[in-house]
């Protein structure tokens, strides 16, 4: 279902039905099949997620980071480190579930035991003690775990608001969003005034993790000649990282010949360059 | 995935690490010694912490620009395009890209707080040319971000030829936008983009 490769782009129905779905998600843009000048084999709906990127900045620019900044200027650091640590505490249980489905026992008793600390001793998560219990904070979601299972990446996704994503990644979290704590909580708990509670904590959780990009979105913004193109590709380096747990084979030589190329994550960049240069000649 | 990429900025600080040291020193130590160095100015200057840009930028020329190796990394992003520019403009494109990866080294410096920046021992065999130094930055509530360093000896020491932050390498990332330009607009188009994006920013920040 989800394999990633050279096809031209915004031909085959598969890639339409992508298309619908995701359409129906983003609801406000779609660019449909304008021309893309420079393809990438791994980004078939090029001309969509710029699309996607842009609506994204638009709100981000008007809504987010306006919102993220009045945070970060009214709230003193040690505040904000235990927002943080609250709502990175509600992760932990989903973490430890994720690690048990990839087979990582230790890993998932470590999470667990994370979570029950910091949930405890830590006071609803607002401290982090269990970073200093040698229970250190992992990154696992869904998508790894399907990963793990042998799931392909899939085309390149921007969701929208969300940002970043794949075909693979978004499915996971679109599963994960099953067990997102700060909407299921209140529902669980059975709290008054319970769509008070999911809402408040949803849009709190939403400015504070955009306060925390603060540093790294200007520096994007700092660092890159085409904000799309390099977003994207830190996106793919980044996953294929995570999926290996910090230490991914050695990509294959980048002689673009090689055939062994690990299919769960996005081929080598020389090969990607090689198939792209090839299609700008007019070969494909 | 958003807050991991934080660490990012963390990367470029990183980078900004290193002291004119020996030549004798292992690699590892150097990264070490660099980052203290870095850290311990940052630690003390008030002008920095406020966010001076030009202060910010001096120290990164100082400290850290010894210790890269631009023209390989400039190379690197290239790739295969590296072979097509003629040596007026590899010279061209090193100089414009020195200058961006400088400032954005300054922007990340100057967003540090006080995070652990730990440099692990090299595992490679002594002999080894080409290594790569692993560090990790640790802060509370989030996974350590992992920043490694790769290094080549050269007769004028252990050059940093690409940083890689949590999995990230600066080099490859920029390998796309390069590669784009090449083909939208060659060579000296990128030279062009890449001024342009110097420009702005010097009038944009003063």
């Amino acid at each position: 279902m989800l394999e990633q490769g050279g096809r031209p782009p915004c031909r085959s129905p598969r890639q339409k039905r992508w298309r619908l779905v995701v359409t129906a998600l983003a609801a406000a843009v779609l660019a449909g099949c304008a021309t893309v000048q420079s393809p990438d084999p791994r980004d078939p709906w090029e001309a969509m997620n710029r699309a996607t990127f842009e609506f994204n900045d638009g709100v981000d620019r008007v809504v987010l980071k306006p919102l993220a900044e009045g945070y970060r200027f009214v709230l003193p650091e040690p505040v904000r480190a235990g927002v943080r640590n609250f709502f990175a505490n509600l992760q932990d249980p989903w973490i430890a579930l994720n690690q048990l489905l990839q087979g990582k026992v230790e890993a998932a008793l470590s999470d667990g035991w994370r979570f029950i600390a910091n949930s405890t001793f830590g006071i609803v998560g607002i401290f982090d003690i269990a970073t200093d219990m040698r229970l250190p904070k992992h990154a696992e979601d869904f998508g790894q775990t399907l990963a793990v299972w042998g799931v392909d990446f899939g085309p390149y996704l921007v969701l929208p608001i969300l940002g970043p994503s794949s075909a693979r990644d978004a499915v996971g979290t679109a599963v994960a969003s099953q067990a997102y704590l700060p909407w299921q909580l209140p529902k669980w708990l059975d709290l008054d005034h319970r769509v008070a509670w999911q809402n408040s904590l949803t849009v709190v959780d939403l400015i504070q993790t955009r306060a925390n990009l603060l540093d790294v979105t200007d520096l994007f913004e700092q660092a890159a000649l085409d904000r799309y193109a390099f977003i994207r590709n830190a996106y793919f380096q980044r996953r294929r990282n995570l999926i290996h747990d910090g230490s991914p084979p050695p990509l294959p030589p980048s002689d673009g010949q090689s055939g062994t190329v690990d299919p769960r994550v996005p081929t080598n960049d020389e090969a990607v360059l090689a198939a792209g240069a090839r299609r700008a000649e007019g070969g494909d | 995935m958003k807050r991991r990429l934080a660490v990012l900025v963390w990367a470029f600080a990183a980078l900004a690490v290193p002291a004119a040291t020996g030549q004798d020193l292992t690699p590892d130590a150097l990264v070490k010694t660099v980052t203290q160095d870095v850290i311990s100015v940052i630690k003390q200057d008030k002008e920095i912490q406020a966010g001076n840009r030009k202060k910010t930028i001096a120290l990164v020329e100082e400290k850290v620009l010894p210790h890269f190796d631009f023209t390989r990394m400039t190379a690197l992003a290239m790739g295969v395009n590296w072979r097509k520019a003629t040596p007026e403009q590899q010279q061209a494109l090193v100089n414009e890209f020195r200058t961006l990866l400088v400032r954005t080294y300054s922007t990340a410096l100057s967003a540090y707080r006080n995070q652990v920046i730990e440099v692990k021992p090299l595992r490679a065999p002594p002999g080894d040319a080409d290594v790569v130094v692993r560090s990790e930055v640790k802060q509370s509530g989030t996974e350590p971000v992992t920043l490694d360093y790769s290094m080549e000896k050269t007769p004028n020491g252990w050059k940093v030829y690409d940083v890689t932050v949590g999995g990230v390498s600066l080099v490859t990332t920029y390998r796309d936008s390069f590669a784009n330009e090449v083909r939208n607009a060659g060579v000296d188009g990128l030279i062009k983009a890449l001024a342009e994006k110097n420009r702005q920013f010097e009038t944009k920040r003063g």
